[in-house]
């Protein structure tokens, strides 16, 4: 398997631009600051999450003709900071602060956090009704993080002690695949993509994810990159991994549903499986564990859980709404309509 | 914290095998086992840290596939009082 690298994008406007025509210099050139952000809706807007992502890119992956020391470049993470303010401001506007009473048990309130998912029936609307071109785009809107999924969580691997983190690389290990290159997660959606006649290449449809598929990754992103967030970064896992088996469960019978084989649902049925197993170690083990050794980080494990779940509701609102008014959900379709 | 299970729980050594039972799901078996059936058929196993149905409504039993969620199933981790008050 090639090594990743991705090609910049087109630009969707004044931030992505200037980021874009920056990074095809050199890091020493200074990237100016960014011109006034509108901040009036980050999580749906193309233009600051595609350069916030592709800022975020460069620690995950190569991006062809981009110089790998932009990484760290001062001017690059200070236009990035700019970029995360507004997100991040946004984000906390949406999500309830944590009551005392939940911090007394981390995993009792992530239970409850989960039984009140804000998010629309998206994984029983697949079940029963979607069709295949809906089918097609839930995938290419996924791949923006199935195709690095785990990745972002285990950043926290250095910043946990020893009983968080055992949990965690109880739940990574078996992500990774359980050391078969072949039965990790990412490699498994990839080749579900493939098997529906999909480029399951790293990066591919980066030009077709709208900002809320986009928001979504970063959500992670940011809070993997920042390890004042790491009690976010593991309620992010933990709601994820609750919030997993029975969707994907629905996702494999959908598949089933529009004729695709074993090839195709190996991935969601997979994590049918796995999840149901991960949920209660990212739950108890590693989110309880960590609150019981870092008390000062419970309420942002919570934040972590609801912050996902309030962005997978919106992302699930736009799918849900954009077929429901006959259009894609994605940039572009990736079929052609038919003259 | 007391409900939260910490890492005293996991398997110390070789050959040791641990069954937790967690909050409102299902049990974790993890160490140096075997799954059969009672004719003493090996189940195969595609991880290490296996989750064994709990609540009985699993469409994937013996294993957990989340269903639990879905029926509102309770029961604490560590043993039920009895007998009851």
């Amino acid at each position: 398997m090639a090594a990743r690298l991705i090609e910049l994008p087109p630009p969707r406007g004044p931030l992505s631009e200037q980021l874009f025509e920056g990074l095809e210099g050199q890091p020493q050139t200074r990237l100016a600051a960014p011109g006034l952000i509108d901040c009036a809706d980050p999580i749906a807007d193309q233009d600051l999450q595609l350069a916030l992502y592709v800022a975020y890119e460069i620690h995950y992956s190569g991006i062809r003709g981009v110089d790998e020391r932009w990484e760290w470049a001062p001017s690059l993470l200070s236009f990035r900071g700019a970029l995360e303010r507004c997100f991040e401001e946004a984000i906390a506007e949406l999500v309830a602060p944590a009551e005392a009473a939940e911090l007394e048990s981390v995993g009792a309130a992530l239970q409850e956090i989960v039984a009140a998912d804000p998010g629309p029936p998206l994984s029983r609307y697949m079940e029963t009704q979607g069709t295949r071109e809906q089918m097609l785009e839930h995938v290419v809107h996924r791949s923006a993080y199935q195709l690095k999924e785990a990745d972002p969580h285990s950043w926290a691997i250095p910043r946990l002690s020893p009983g968080p983190k055992a949990a965690l690389l109880e739940v990574q290990f078996d992500e990774y695949g359980g050391g078969s290159s072949e039965r990790m997660h990412s490699v498994l959606f990839a080749r579900t993509m493939e098997s529906l006649g999909l480029d399951g290449t790293y990066g591919r449809y980066i030009d077709r994810w709208p900002g809320v598929t986009l928001a979504a990754v970063n959500l992670v992103t940011g809070f993997g990159l920042h390890r004042r967030r790491r009690g976010a970064l593991v309620g992010h896992l933990a709601a994820f991994e609750m919030t997993s088996s029975i969707p994907n469960r629905r996702y494999g019978n959908a598949l089933r549903r529009l004729g695709y084989g074993p090839e195709a649902t190996h991935f969601y049925d997979e994590h049918v499986e796995a999840d149901a197993v991960h949920e209660n170690i990212a739950a108890w083990d590693l989110a309880g564990g960590l609150a019981a050794v870092e008390p000062e980080v419970a309420a942002d494990i919570l934040f972590g859980a609801r912050a996902l779940l309030q962005v997978e509701a919106h992302w699930g609102r736009h799918l849900m709404d954009s077929w429901e008014r006959g259009e894609t959900s994605l940039l572009s379709p990736l079929v052609p309509i038919a003259a | 914290m007391s409900e939260d299970p910490g890492e005293e729980k996991r398997p110390r050594g070789a050959g040791a095998v641990t069954v937790t039972p967690y909050r409102d799901g299902p049990y974790l078996v993890r160490g140096d086992f075997v799954l059969q059936d009672q004719e003493g058929n090996e189940l195969e196993l595609e991880r290490r840290t296996i989750a064994l149905c709990r609540c009985g409504k699993s469409r994937i039993r013996p294993l957990c596939d989340g269903t639990h969620k879905l029926i509102g199933f309770e029961a604490p981790s560590g043993p039920e009082p009895w007998p009851r008050a």
